[in-house]
């Protein structure tokens, strides 16, 4: 027989063990993918500013399922020995980790693109950032807002 | 077993951008989901994608928990010359496949 | 077939027709026309869509020796393009030594135990998705052709009878969802029709390619009822009914669903 202390402590190890759970019983959750999206751009940029324009960003603005979400970057360069795209990294605002991709280019690609598929755990901002030959960073965000479908398999209803 | 399933034109004009699809069998474990008994699921991803177009690399991407299952990476290179691209994907515990492309430059 | 038997058989397809609250054909939409631009677009080209992976699969499983016999399903059966063709929109079909009706996997696993004679595939393996994907592939655009005989009504009626009986602690219909309210919103998906025209299909839920019966499980959970298992007669019953509902719609295989 369980008592009503034993029952307690149950409850609370298996809340302690439940993602959701404790996404919802953490307070600094939000702040802490803040500072780990920061800290994921500070990588990439260093000290360096990032200019708004040139990189063109698509994502549906509602989707149906975050598990898979069309997710295409293009970057308008001349993509010459000169002057191209060096490289093409995409960022998360919410999701477990900031990174999805970092893609490593040249004038070879002819255009500098990337088209695939992303995984999204909430409604939240999506950013790419294109890296220059010249050094200079370009960015675009976009918002996307994740629906929730019902009659999920495993009863996560 | 097709591990992987590559698009690129069979022919090309010299110095045309030609699109290539790629598609990789991978669940790509995010290593942040657990099991109904609580425990975590390890992470098993592929982490990079490397096309070369004969030798050279042409693209190359680092790939994250946050990329899809099944990930597909679509891009252009610019058709320089008749040959192969060869397409990598390498990850978690081992993973490593190739697959190869012809193309005819004319 | 007796002019009793006939009869009956000639009523109950003309009740089938007329139930209260059915879908009139001309209204009939596969889930396809219900989903995103953006998924639609998935399903639409092979380099993209994720369940051709499967399809390859089971394309080199076709061509490939198994079993103690030690031929490939390609042996008998020669080109799957041709001799596979239409296969698919036939399924679930009657069988004579079971004297009931098989669905496409029970009858790739029957041929693989009974002429290849190889271990069994598990139901929902991937071995098993591969190859019914790449079999009912060859259909892709073919309509769903179900033929009710007198050896199959009895099962009709008894599929029809569980998409119209209200089940689970949610005490929900299969039809008071999908006959009565198709395209409206539960949370945020949109209900379909339920037509059953692109299994195995890959959805993005599961990441991965399932089949009709994977779905059915998901539903009764969804209604809070037991789900059966794989290949239960109940679940084989309820595909020829929903596979004769949707007579002359065309097979998608793969499709993507949400």
């Amino acid at each position: 027989m369980t008592t009503r202390r034993e029952f307690l402590v149950l409850a609370a190890t298996s809340l302690a063990l439940s993602e959701a759970a404790r996404a919802q019983l953490d307070p600094n959750l939000a702040a802490n993918r803040k500072a780990a999206f920061q800290e994921a751009l500070r990588r990439i940029v260093g000290d360096t500013q990032v200019r708004r324009g040139r990189v063109k960003l698509q994502l549906p603005p509602l989707i149906d399922n975050g598990n898979s979400v069309p997710l295409s970057v293009a970057v308008e360069s001349p993509m010459t020995e000169a002057d191209h795209v060096r490289a093409i990294h995409v960022l998360t605002e919410k999701n477990p980790l900031p990174d999805v991709a970092s893609v490593r280019l040249g004038p070879r690609a002819g255009r500098a693109t990337l088209s695939t598929r992303v995984r999204l755990a909430d409604t939240q901002s999506v950013t790419a950032i294109a890296q220059m030959s010249d050094g200079s960073f370009w960015s675009d965000s976009a918002e996307v807002v994740v629906t929730l479908s019902a009659c999920l398999e495993e009863g996560l209803i | 077993m097709a591990r992987a399933i590559v698009n690129v034109p069979a022919r090309a004009k010299r110095g045309e951008i030609v699109e290539v699809k790629t598609l990789a069998q991978h669940p790509m474990e995010t290593g942040f989901r657990r099991t109904q008994t609580g425990e975590l699921i390890p992470r098993d991803i592929i982490r990079r994608f490397t096309c070369t177009y004969n030798g050279t690399e042409v693209y190359r991407v680092d790939l994250h928990p946050a990329m899809s299952a099944n990930p597909l990476i679509a891009f252009s290179t610019i058709a320089t010359e008749t040959g192969t691209l060869a397409f990598q994907w390498a990850g978690d515990n081992g993973y490593s496949v190739t697959e190869t492309a012809s193309i005819r430059v004319e | 077939m007796s002019l009793r038997t006939a009869l009956l058989f000639a009523a109950s397809l003309l009740c089938a027709g007329a139930g209260a609250g059915e879908i009139p054909p001309s209204e009939r939409r596969s889930g396809y026309d219900l989903m995103s631009r953006e998924t639609r677009a998935i399903q639409d080209d092979d380099a993209t869509n994720p369940g051709m992976l499967w399809v390859l699969d089971g394309e080199a499983l076709w061509n490939r020796k198994a079993g103690a016999v030690g031929r490939a399903c390609a042996a008998c059966h020669g080109d799957a393009r041709t001799s596979m063709k239409g296969v698919a929109a036939r399924y679930p079909a009657f069988d004579a030594a079971l004297r009931r009706p098989v669905n496409l996997e029970e009858r790739i696993k029957l041929c693989r135990s009974e002429r290849q004679k190889a271990p069994p595939l598990a139901f929902e393996s991937r071995d098993l998705l591969a190859l019914t994907a790449y079999v009912a592939r060859q259909s892709r655009g073919l309509p769903i052709a179900i033929v009710i005989d007198e050896r199959t009504l009895p099962f009709l009626d008894a599929g029809r009878e569980a998409f119209h009986r209200r089940q689970g602690q949610l005490n929900l219909a299969c039809s008071q969802c999908h006959d009565d309210n198709w395209g409206r919103r539960l949370a945020g998906s949109l209900i379909p029709q339920a037509h059953p025209t692109g299994y195995p299909l890959y959805r993005l839920e599961w990441q991965g390619l399932g089949s009709l019966e994977r779905r059915l499980r998901n539903c009764l959970i969804g209604i809070r009822a037991e789900p059966y298992a794989f290949g239960a007669p109940e679940f084989v019953d309820l595909e020829l009914y929903l596979m004769w509902r949707a007579n002359g719609m065309k097979i998608e295989t793969p499709a993507v669903r949400p």
